[in-house]
């Protein structure tokens, strides 16, 4: 086991994060956030080759894409703690003349944002977009993509999912956030969408779980094996089971806290179980 | 008054197919996509010299236009292709959010756009296309008139860094531009001088807007011609010279009158300088299937409503 402590005082710091950065617009997704807080951690800190300069011409670095644009709390938290941007501007979330959109854009030049997302499924076609450009420069670094398990409802993901095996783009690892909800309630109950890992298998995608994904070590072992399985023809797709709303009681494993923000008591609660580690904004 | 002739028809859509293919040869970035509609859409020789450089996407639009944004991600200049409903309508969320709400330096590139894609009929004769496109912040919107222009326009806005529409068509119409006309976004083209009435015609009705004013001159009437082949950015102060001079104007185009590039010129001049004006468009209608000769006559697209127009509005000042 990886000495891990360092990711896991991110990990709590960002869940602080979250939290305080939905409570004070009162609005925002918490949810689906804090079920990705790890995963983002660990990504942002260990599994992705980055431009120490914060460079964003998108070459010669691996590259990430967050298809399911409404978790930006926990992917603007995770950015403004890897350096791409002051961490104060956290502040600034959801509030007019912000770059701290409630969706993520490029458009108002967030440095760490390289395309807009919020409205569901066009991220798996753009990352694939990046992957093959990256083929033609030469340029061996990965692309990395996440998905909400809901957004794979959009019929344009299964375009991109037949496309990406069709073509070999074996330099994309797609993960899809499995936490079994969306906003209407679990997804067996909106829309069944049967054996994900069967489908994914079906369109010629080499699949692994992660059992644990609000595990870093978990996580760190499942996406170095994603890594190794990469350059061999196939697109790779990590299926991440994570609990929604992890890390704060109340919220975990239910759809109830998609898009709503804790009240001032909540907050309290949500803050108490997650104690400062690294510093609030 | 000036006149045009021309001495070979050429169908617009192998004005983009050779403007692409000379892309191919200088540009090493312009990448192009397609859609299942090669040979429509003339990516033929692209394909031919640079098959490393083109992606079948296959009969998926929407991922075609995500790809489309990604390959912008490291300097890439993609270029999609096929029809203009296909190119617009089907995917328009997909080019708002991940295009033109991103930035991102992708150039659709629409054939068969308007009534003259003929038999297919209506599913496939996008007449709203202009207005979509138009209305998405930051969207250049393009509409050549013939082979020549369509052929400089394709290797003008590889050189635009940001989003464009371009839109051309399916049947052969009149080569009447000079081969070698340098291609300016947003550039209006004086085609006639004229006093008593302005003619500001876009795509496949410039030639018709040229036959339009032969007729009037012959009634006496001098008409100004003027290519829109940008009707975003649109050319203001071209407009509003030419209106200040003849004091009417008639729009011309193969789209429909809402959403087109009249209204964009009614906004103009509202703003500006109030003009009478009318329009040639299509009256918020469908197509349907038929000759593109029948069409563009049936629904009124030709020289022959031009100078009715022109008549009328001249009445109006």
């Amino acid at each position: 086991m990886l000495n891990t402590k360092h990711l896991e005082d991110l990990t709590t710091q960002v869940r602080r994060d979250i939290l305080r950065m939905v409570h004070k617009v009162n609005s925002g997704h918490p949810g689906g956030s804090l079920g990705c807080a790890e995963f983002f951690v660990s990504l942002y800190s260990e599994i992705m080759d980055r431009k120490k300069d914060f460079n964003m011409d998108g070459i010669e670095e691996d590259l990430f894409f967050l298809s399911n644009g409404h978790i930006s709390p926990v992917f603007y938290s995770v950015l403004a703690r890897s350096g791409y941007f002051p961490v104060d501007e956290l502040n600034t979330f959801r509030l007019i003349d912000s770059r701290l959109q409630g969706h993520p854009t490029t458009h108002e030049g967030l440095p760490g944002v390289r395309i807009a997302s919020g409205s569901l499924g066009q991220g798996m076609s753009v990352a694939i977009g990046a992957a093959q450009a990256k083929k033609l420069n030469g340029d061996k670094h990965l692309v990395y993509s996440l998905h909400g398990d809901g957004e794979l409802q959009e019929g344009q993901n299964w375009e991109a999912i037949m496309y990406a095996s069709a073509k070999k783009v074996d330099n994309l690892i797609s993960t899809i956030d499995l936490n079994g909800q969306q906003i209407d309630g679990s997804t067996d109950d909106v829309l069944p969408m049967g054996s994900i890992k069967g489908k994914f298998e079906a369109f010629g995608w080499t699949v692994l779980e992660i059992e644990e994904g609000n595990n870093i070590n978990a996580i760190l072992k499942g996406m170095a094996e994603a890594k190794s399985k990469t350059g061999q023809g196939k697109p790779i797709c990590v299926l991440l089971k994570t609990v929604m709303g992890n890390g704060v009681d109340f919220m975990m494993h239910t759809h109830a806290w998609h898009g709503k923000a804790p009240n001032d008591e909540q907050l309290a609660i949500g803050l108490e179980q997650n104690a400062e580690t690294l510093g609030d904004y | 008054m000036k006149t045009y002739t021309y001495t070979e028809k050429k169908d617009t859509r192998s004005g983009f197919g050779a403007g692409l293919t000379e892309l191919g040869r200088t540009n090493p970035n312009v990448v192009a996509l397609c859609a299942d509609l090669i040979g429509s859409l003339k990516m033929n020789q692209f394909i031919d010299e640079n098959p490393e450089r083109f992606f079948q996407v296959g009969i998926a639009e929407a991922n075609m236009m995500g790809i489309a944004a990604g390959l912008t991600i490291g300097g890439k200049i993609p270029f999609t292709g096929t029809f203009a409903n296909f190119s617009t309508g089907r995917v328009y969320d997909q080019i708002r959010q991940s295009i033109a709400y991103s930035g991102k330096n992708v150039k659709i590139c629409a054939s068969h756009a308007g009534l003259t894609l003929g038999e297919d009929g209506a599913t496939h004769q996008i007449l709203e296309d202009i207005g979509l496109m138009k209305m998405l912040p930051g969207m250049v919107v393009i509409n050549p008139c013939d082979y020549n222009q369509t052929k400089a326009a394709t290797i003008a806005i590889a050189d635009y860094d940001g989003p464009v529409y371009l839109r051309f068509g399916r049947p052969s119409v009149p080569i009447f531009t000079p081969a070698d006309q340098k291609f300016e976004i947003g550039k209006a083209i004086q085609l006639t001088e004229g006093t008593d009435v302005t003619i500001v015609a876009t795509g496949h009705l410039v030639w018709e807007a040229l036959e339009a004013s032969k007729t009037l001159n012959e009634k006496g009437i001098s008409a100004e011609v003027i290519n829109i082949h940008t009707i975003k950015p649109l050319d203001e102060q071209a407009i509003l010279d030419s209106v200040s001079k003849t004091g009417c104007i008639v729009t011309a185009e193969e789209h429909n009158v809402l959403g087109g590039l009249g209204e964009s010129v009614a906004r103009t001049l509202a703003l500006n300088n109030p003009t009478p004006q009318e329009f040639v468009a299509t009256n918020d209608t469908f197509g349907e299937s038929g000759t593109p000769a029948q069409l563009m006559d049936k629904y009124g697209l030709n020289a022959a409503t031009i100078v009715l127009k022109a008549e009328a509005v001249i009445k109006r000042k």
